[in-house]
């Protein structure tokens, strides 16, 4: 679901084709019949941002005929937790949870948590502004939310008592029936039954089944939730830490995993420590609201992790004394997403850009919006492959024949650095199965090519000799970073233009203990009081015993299942996380046909075929000391040693900011009704309410019919993203050589289409020119009652290269799932009409007609509680000014 | 000139035939297109080894399919047939049962089929044992090689022609601007070193399947009878059959349809097949009205000497 494996991930997916050819069956549930459907054992229609909807059915489904694994369930989740007796769920309340502000359009989620229990003291739970503004869940980083009195959870193993986690879910996926899942999702019972049996039958101690997605899922407004429906589908089903089992996120590009795990994300740390706010003026205060005090399992390591990390930044002036250069971390105190920095760009507080390999003025959403961003800037620099379009937006952008850029009078100075490309340069890349690869240069790179890591290393020691008289306490972090990586080449860095050694750079990230420079062999060795280094703790150990553990290539049939001696798995080279979940309560494989790990008695470990995501030596039945803390305070059955609870949550007490557990809601812009509810969409969605972001209407809003269809864009095998790296190249756009829409024959004849045709789509915020493919791939869904059709688009065309066209992203506006910052890029309205679009003003003026026709004004899509019961006076609050420092 | 050469029919050694004494295996390609996934690497990476020129930057609206058909410039080229769901039956309801197929659409046929099919096929010369392109001809340019294929030698074509209508499957073509005649080598100069050609090597699903001959047909006919066992009753070798109209095809396929829906002739048959009874047929005629003429010769020349005859007793 969520993913078009085929044609996004070719070479991963022969490994699927591989399972087909050994029997195992493949269902694809898209929006459209794609390449990976063709192969499919079966294809299922869904209408783009209903995913929740066919989920929660299957939920329903399971829950409803006792169908869950039943002794994985009761002892792996928090299944059997009781939650507060003042929780109220969508049920009770038309569609919201307990605690919901319209004002804020945020949740005070303190009815949320289980009873008995507390998170540490902090704001982050009575919902506010700041709240959606910091992306708060991730302040809570990869372990999820604190969480104090763990050993007071009270708890009902016979999973009956109505408070409890399994009866809440059940009453709260109670309504999303097979006929609800037809009305919404627009998917015939026959076939969604065919889903919930298959998913079923292969699941339980001798099958497991795997749930892949990828941004056909996270692109929404509630993205975030439409992964924990697939998380508690699994968990339910005892798919999670199993083999062949689990929920696969495809990452995109080639190492945009490791671009999350060492990030370039404004409100994440390597290894997803959050970045501090403001309110963390020390460490201790930072760890306090991080993990509790005495929080079981491997989060609690966090105080050495980010110690380490400190160390490894500033080195000798990281001391003990100054909480090891905590105070010069930047401090989150707003949203610092992309799309509001650009809006900061057009409002005039940001002048300067850097763009790497990134490019938004064909590649993000809302592509007016990023163009005339980077046309207020001062200065803009591009590192790139190629002249892309958001290097030349100046002189090429649509914008300029409309007139709202002029080449003349545009006042940024954009500087191009041209880039190395992989094989010019040595590295890791890590995959979307946390894979670390290490490769090799290949070839010297041409003219000013240069690395990213050269180019840093170089703009960093540049600054640092600007800075290096100067007194303002501000540059205090720039003078104390350890800048002295080990350089490649002959004299050892006398050449003062030398490219940094990747390779130094790789086993830094992995670790040492600083004394005798010796490379650590995990983040277990990590230490809290200066006495190691790690960039990432995650990626400690990928350097273990002075070995580039990375660049290890053992091929597959010289090695047993797992292949663990081919590149390196963070954490720890495990392959299957949570594997602990694989074995039962005696620590015996839930079936011989499906082990991974088990308890070894006689030598008072855990062994298998991977590496075990468990202490090696805690018993199955352990039951920690009082007090206990860190790793040691685990129990012997709790498999999500990252969980404050040591459980996969079926119910999130905290940490989510839309909801304890996922809710069908509309997208932001839709033809339909929400069916369950009165709160027609994310109630806490941030939408960025402001004249250059208009909404199409979306009911309960009058005027829907002008933008009648549901639009969804995607990727093609042939190109590759904003086309920076295929539309200049002749065999890749001789493929798929020109921008076009996909509509049904249906859809053709009511608009008059003809295939091959030329047509343009239109939203409230910019009009596309596309040649018209009439396919049945594409099918009208009957939704309520009603006939809805949806068209698709690739993305990949931008203005310049060997093959042009109009940019799809400008068709989409700027609203985000206010947990992680993702625009709803994967669902939104739109009308196709037959002929080439108007050009220059004539295309503004035929917006601005649009725009009146569907009564937009800068207050649509502001409203966001449309429940019933909830009044409020004023839009509701969609952004706002920065915390304020303590 | 040996006096066994054959035109057609089964034909165990083709290396031997054309003349190579110490030989190694003869190899091809065996396409499985049930497991295409329509990725066009194969197209790409035999372009990026064989310097192939881009031929074409046209939407041709054939589905996903933009190159079209094999031709100077495209020696892979990867078809995309969309089977059109029934009219009226919208997102219809399938009565699923059992797994019985295994892809949609699969084994249903087309009057029964209630649910869409993509078929995607990788095609490519076929490298015949019998191979029209190289019996007509006339320089020696194309060849057949030690492993059984098929090559063109740009350096010797004289650019006529003759092999593009001596193809019944319409692969080879001759170049723009240039003039000569280009088509897959089967990498040729990869198999050399022991490589497999290109688009083997690029293949993720390994629908491309490149190996011994012999091998490549045992292996296509245990998957064949995989698929009918699955339900899959349409599914059918195309090409591996010796006794086939161009004696059997060094690359053969697996289809799941009828060639003709893939843009494939149904019964490939190398045009020289007919020559010999073509020629003796024409030399039949010939003697016929060679006789013919000498009888009239004959005739003639009896009848003026009769005729002198006849004046000279006057």
């Amino acid at each position: 679901m969520g993913s078009n494996m085929a044609e996004a991930h070719p070479v991963g997916f022969q490994w699927v084709m591989e399972a087909k050819a050994r029997g195992a069956k493949v269902i694809h549930i898209d929006p459209r019949f794609t390449r990976t459907s063709a192969v499919a054992d079966a294809y299922v229609p869904i209408r783009a941002g209903t995913d929740i909807a066919f989920l929660g059915g299957v939920i329903n489904h399971v829950l409803r005929n006792d169908l869950d694994f039943r002794e994985y369930v009761r002892a792996y989740t928090n299944a059997s937790f009781l939650v507060r007796e003042d929780f109220a769920d969508t049920e009770d309340l038309d569609g919201l949870f307990s605690g919901y502000d319209p004002e804020t359009a945020s949740y005070d989620r303190s009815s949320w948590r289980y009873q008995n229990t507390e998170p540490p003291e902090s704001d982050a739970d009575r919902g506010s502004v700041p709240d959606k503004e910091s992306s708060a869940p991730l302040q809570h980083g990869s372990g999820g939310a604190a969480l104090e009195g763990v050993e007071n959870i009270v708890r009902d193993p016979s999973l009956e008592h109505p408070r409890c986690v399994f009866q809440i879910l059940k009453r709260h996926f109670a309504r999303y029936t097979p006929e609800l899942v037809e009305r919404v999702c627009g998917t015939p019972p026959e076939r969604f039954r065919e889903v919930c049996e298959a998913w079923t039958a292969n699941s339980n101690r001798d099958r497991t089944t795997a749930l892949v997605y990828s941004v056909g899922w996270t692109q929404h407004s509630v993205g975030t939730q439409y992964i924990r429906a697939g998380a508690i589908l699994q968990l339910l089903l005892g798919n999670i830490g199993r083999p062949g089992g689990g929920v696969f996120a495809l990452r995109g590009h080639a190492s945009i995993q490791g671009s999350t795990d060492i990030p370039t994300l404004f409100n994440l740390l390597p290894g997803y420590l959050p970045m501090p706010a403001p309110t963390h003026s020390d460490l201790a205060g930072y760890m306090h609201e991080l993990r509790a005090d005495c929080q079981k399992g491997y989060w609690f390591g966090a105080d050495a992790y980010l110690v380490s990390m400190l160390k490894e930044y500033f080195g000798d002036a990281a001391t003990p004394d100054n909480d090891y250069g905590f105070e010069w971390l930047p401090r989150i105190n707003g949203d610092h997403g992309t799309y509001r920095t650009v809006m900061d760009m057009i409002d005039g507080s940001v002048f300067g850009y850097f763009l790497l390999g990134q490019n938004p003025a064909v590649g993000s959403a809302h592509g007016k919006l990023q163009r005339l961003g980077m046309a207020n800037l001062d200065w803009l620099v591009v590192r790139d492959l190629a002249m892309i379009e958001s290097a030349t937006f100046w002189k090429d952008s649509p914008e300029i024949e409309t007139g709202e850029i002029v080449t003349e009078r545009c006042r940024t100075e954009v500087f191009f650095f041209p880039a190395a490309s992989h094989v010019e340069k040595e590295g890791t890349f890590t995959q979307t199965q946390r894979m670390l690869q290490w490769r090799e240069k290949a070839v010297e790179p041409n003219g000013d090519q240069r690395s990213e890591l050269w180019f840093f290393y170089h703009l960093g020691r540049l600054v640092r000799q600007k800075l290096a008289d100067s007194t303002d306490p501000r540059d205090a972090p720039v003078h104390a970073l350890a800048w002295d990586y080990r350089m490649l080449g002959a004299d050892n860095g006398a050449d003062e233009w030398a490219e940094p050694s990747a390779e130094d750079v790789l086993r830094r990230i992995s670790g040492v203990e600083l004394g005798p420079d010796r490379a650590v062999s995990g983040y277990t060795e990590l230490k809290a009081d200066g006495s190691t280094a790690c960039g990432c703790w995650i990626y400690s150990g990928v350097y273990a015993d002075e070995v580039n553990q990375a660049a290890r290539r053992k091929p597959h049939d010289q090695q047993p299942q797992y292949e663990k001696e081919w590149g390196w798995t963070w954490p720890m080279n495990r392959r299957v996380l949570y594997n602990r979940a694989s074995a039962d309560l005696e620590g015996r494989p839930w079936s011989e046909r499906k082990k991974l790990i088990w308890w070894d008695a006689e030598n008072g470990e855990w062994t298998g075929d991977d590496v075990p995501d468990f202490p090696k030596t805690t018993p199955p039945g352990h039951v920690p000391p009082e007090g206990a803390c860190g790793a040691d305070g685990l129990r012997g059955d709790d498999p999500f040693i990252m969980q404050a609870d040591g459980k996969g949550w079926l119910y999130a007490p905290h940490g989510l900011i839309d909801g304890p557990m996922p809710t069908h809601y509309e997208p932001h812009e839709s033809p339909a009704r929400n069916a369950l509810y009165g709160q027609q969409g994310n109630p806490t969605r941030k939408v960025y309410g402001r004249p250059d972001n208009p909404s199409n209407p979306a009911p309960p809003e009058a005027h829907t019919e002008v933008f009648p269809f549901v639009l969804t864009a995607a990727r093609l095998t042939e190109h590759h993203t904003a086309g920076g790296m295929s539309r200049q190249l002749p065999y890749l756009s001789e493929l798929q050589p020109e921008l076009f829409v996909e509509v049904s024959p249906e859809l053709a004849r009511e608009r008059r289409l003809t295939h091959l045709g030329q047509a343009h789509v239109v939203t409230s915020r910019a009009a596309v020119d596309a040649r018209v493919m009439v396919t049945d791939r594409l099918v009208p869904l009957r939704v309520d009652g009603r006939l809805v059709h949806q068209v698709w688009l690739p993305y990949h065309w931008g203005h310049s290269g060997l093959v042009t066209g109009d940019v799809v992203n400008d068709l989409f506006g700027v609203f985000v799932d206010p947990n992680v910052f993702i625009q709803e890029s994967k669902v939104a309205t739109c009308d196709v009409r037959p002929g080439s679009r108007p050009r220059g003003p004539a295309l503004l003026a035929m917006l601005e007609r649009l725009r009146s026709e569907a009564g937009i004004t800068p207050e649509t899509g502001t409203r966001i509680a449309t429940a019933g019961g909830v009044r409020h006076s004023a839009p509701a609050h969609t952004h706002d000014a920065p915390m304020e420092a303590p | 000139m040996t006096s066994r050469n054959r035109l057609s029919g089964p034909l165990d050694d083709v290396a031997a035939d054309a003349g190579h004494q110490h030989h190694p295996d003869r190899v091809g390609f065996f396409t499985d297109t049930s497991v295409c996934i329509g990725c066009k690497a194969c197209e790409v990476a035999c372009k990026e080894w064989n310097a192939v020129p881009e031929d074409g930057l046209d939407l041709l609206g054939m589905s996903f399919d933009n190159t079209g058909m094999l031709g100077a410039d495209s020696w892979r080229h990867v078809a995309f047939v969309e089977q059109a769901r029934p009219l009226g039956t919208g997102a219809g309801p399938e009565d699923l049962g059992m797994p019985s197929f295994a892809r949609p659409g699969d084994g249903t046929g087309a009057e029964t089929r209630t649910d869409f099919r993509w078929l995607m096929a990788s095609d490519v010369c076929k490298h015949c044992t019998h191979a029209g392109c190289l019996d007509v001809c006339p320089t020696g340019a194309l060849f057949r090689t030690e492993f059984g294929t098929v090559v063109v030698q740009q350096d010797i074509c004289n650019g006529c022609g003759y092999c593009v209508s001596g193809c019944p499957y319409g692969v080879i073509d001759r170049r723009q601007h240039d003039g000569r005649a280009q088509k897959c080598t089967l990498c040729y100069d990869r198999l050399g070193d022991g490589m497999e050609p290109a688009c083997a090597k690029a293949c993720p699903t390994e629908s491309i399947q490149f190996g011994r001959l012999d091998e490549l047909r045992e292996r296509a006919d245990t998957r064949l009878a995989r698929l009918h066992e699955l339900g899959l009753s349409e599914a059918r070798l195309y090409g591996r059959d010796p006794n086939d109209g161009v004696g059997g095809d060094g690359a053969f396929f697996l289809l799941l349809d009828e060639p003709e829906v893939y843009g494939l002739p149904p019964d490939p048959v190398v045009p020289t097949r007919d020559a010999p009874a073509m020629w003796r047929r024409a030399g039949a005629a010939a003697a016929a009205f060679a006789l013919a003429g000498v009888g009239a010769f004959v005739a003639a020349a009896i009848g003026s000497a009769i005729g002198s005859a006849i004046g000279a007793r006057r």
